[in-house]
């Protein structure tokens, strides 16, 4: 294909822009000196100096931030079992089970896994008394249930591209089971391990309509508050909230892309010398 | 850690069968209680009865084994019909839209040179890592009838259509147009990445072999390309199609209330009737009507791949 392919570099460009400029525009309005969201009103910044001084707004990042942690470590402990069991287990009872619930939460509807884990919570408290009420604790066990299965997904397609004879080879020279885990499994999908974490925080870091139905008077999360204000209309301060997330994203995707770049090309160095020096 | 790995209990524990034991039962354990479990009591409920007691539930009295009155309504009450079929509607809509939208994407993608294609990826997963609420939230702002984008697409229309059918401005809020925007707008990175992910792998000596064949590039495009990247198609598609099918953050923000969707159905019926049984009635016929049959085609179609795979193998 040596011509230049016209069509799908204007589509590419049309893509961006639909991707990028309601972005950049409600990013532009965050400067509106205008109470009213849509009308623009001279620069200014102050509602960054309001929303930074909204107490409730930085508890519920406090907040938010605190499940992601906990829920994300936690799904990456069960979600990294899983992933082991998947890849290197090919028999045990209730396999087929097992993959289904390590694949269904990915598509399920929100909605659905909401009203289900909210009945089973109000249904728990009721009968054994614990969590006696909703808030922090259901919101997390909510949360590491949704998310845990995202690193399952990636650690599984991980361990599939591993070679399995290094293991056994391992177990053949009289490596004992939990050996070979700590000393080859894991440094294998160590890599998988860190970007399960990363997307098991930033699921619970985002997510409403799971933690909309778990939670309880007192614990409000920051997309919640968002979603209760949001509900209203368009305000200004929240114009400037996401422009701040979209910032604080944005850095942290490059530098993490740029991390990995480098590491691809160190890699891909390396493997050059190897083969170099094999020759 | 020297101490522990002679004592005998800790050994029996790691030897190959406790080992295997632990890594299977914790997550299973897990899964079950949280997942599981709630499924079973979603499908029990639906047969329960609504009473105006705390948890608003009951087994029992006119109805001594299962109350199946919730699924008579469901095809009885216009509420629930129109809400399948707006769903099911906008949720087609979109992923057609993001077909045609992300299809051309992807295909850019793997014709771009390689720094350009790490940098254009960046920034189709960019706005995936951002807040899903803020990037509906974005769309609010933008289709506000005093936006500057309202006022743009009003001037083009003014332009365009004769004077007589001038508009003051475009409606956009609050209807369904808007939730088909805003679906295809979120949901957009779901289908370029596996749909890039697919055709990155595709041979090009393909293409090449065809055109030395005398293909026109449309030809090359409909006879090899397509048919090659239906595994992407299939995966984007239901990647779009499942959660846009069940999504209750965009109708409640951006659609109209009398064109009703079935998440927010499901969540009204929950949250604001109170009434359990009905909104898991509703949410039993989603799984059966849409995910259910949708996720057997996925796993029959992985199973015949492998099994395919197999056959070439050996």
């Amino acid at each position: 294909m040596n011509r230049r392919p016209v069509f799908l570099i204007t589509m590419l460009c049309f893509g961006f822009a639909f991707f990028y400029i309601p972005i950049l525009s409600m990013m532009v309005y965050s400067f509106n000196g205008s109470r009213l969201a849509t009308v623009w009103g001279g620069f200014s910044t102050k509602w960054y100096v309001s929303l930074l001084s909204n107490r409730q707004v930085l508890k519920a990042a406090v907040l938010s931030i605190e499940i992601a942690v906990l829920s994300a470590t936690f799904a990456t402990i069960l979600g990294t079992m899983a992933g082991i069991a998947m890849a290197r287990f090919k028999r045990f009872r209730g396999r087929t089970l097992f993959s289904g619930l390590v694949t269904a939460p990915l598509v399920m509807p929100e909605v659905i896994t909401g009203i289900a884990s909210l009945m089973l919570f109000i249904l728990m408290a009721e009968y054994i008394g614990w969590p006696a009420t909703r808030g922090f604790t259901t919101v997390t066990l909510a949360h590491i249930t949704f998310s845990m299965v995202f690193v399952t997904t990636i650690v599984h397609s991980r361990l599939v591209q591993a070679d399995e004879a290094i293991e056994e080879a391992a177990m053949d020279l009289g490596s004992r089971p939990w050996q070979v885990m700590k000393d080859i499994t894991l440094p294998v999908i160590s890599p998988a391990i860190m970007s399960g974490w990363l997307l098991a925080f930033t699921i619970s870091l985002d997510d409403v309509v799971i933690t909309n139905f778990t939670t309880g008077p007192g614990t409000t999360t920051l997309p919640i508050l968002i979603w209760s204000k949001v509900k209203l209309g368009v305000t200004p301060d929240i114009n400037a909230l996401a422009t701040i997330t979209v910032v604080i994203v944005g850095i942290g995707v490059f530098i993490a892309g740029w991390l990995l770049n480098r590491a691809e090309k160190a890699r891909e160095r390396d493997i050059q010398l190897a083969y170099q020096a094999n020759q | 850690m020297e101490a522990a790995h002679r004592s005998p209990v800790f050994r029996r524990w790691f030897n190959r069968r406790g080992w295997i034991k632990i890594t299977i039962a914790t997550p299973y354990v897990w899964l079950s209680l949280f997942f599981l479990l709630p499924f079973v009591i979603v499908i029990a409920m639906s047969f329960a009865t609504r009473t105006p007691t705390a948890p608003p539930f009951s087994f029992g009295g006119d109805y001594p084994v299962m109350n199946t009155n919730h699924y008579a309504r469901l095809f009885s009450d216009d509420l629930y019909i129109r809400a399948y079929l707006n769903s099911i509607g906008n949720a087609t809509l979109a992923t057609l839209m993001c077909l045609l939208i992300g299809y051309p994407m992807a295909l850019g993608l793997t014709r771009v040179s390689r720094s350009w294609r790490n940098v254009l990826l960046m920034l189709v997963i960019l706005p995936f890592w951002t807040s899903f609420l803020l990037r509906v939230y974005a769309w609010m702002g933008l289709m506000g009838t005093n936006s500057w984008f309202n006022k743009l697409l009003t001037g083009a229309y003014n332009w365009v259509m004769p004077a007589d059918m001038a508009l003051r401005y475009i409606p956009m809020m609050n209807t369904g147009f808007a939730v088909v925007l805003v679906t295809v707008y979120s949901y957009l990175p779901f289908m370029i990445l596996p749909l890039y992910a697919n055709l990155e792998k595709l041979d090009l000596s393909l293409n090449e072999a065809a055109m030395d064949l005398g293909s026109r590039p449309f030809q090359v495009f409909r006879d090899v390309t397509l048919p090659l990247s239906l595994p992407g198609i299939i995966a984007g598609s239901l990647l779009v199609f499942i959660p846009a099918s069940g999504e209750l953050i965009i109708p409640s923000l951006v659609g109209s209330s009398s064109q009703p969707m079935i998440g927010r159905v499901i969540s009204d019926e929950f949250a604001s009737a109170r009434d359990w049984p009905m909104a898991s009635a509703v949410a039993v016929a989603l799984l059966l009507l849409l995910v259910g049959p949708l996720m057997a085609y996925t796993y029959f179609e992985g199973k015949s791949l492998e099994k395919k795979k197999a056959e070439g193998e050996s």
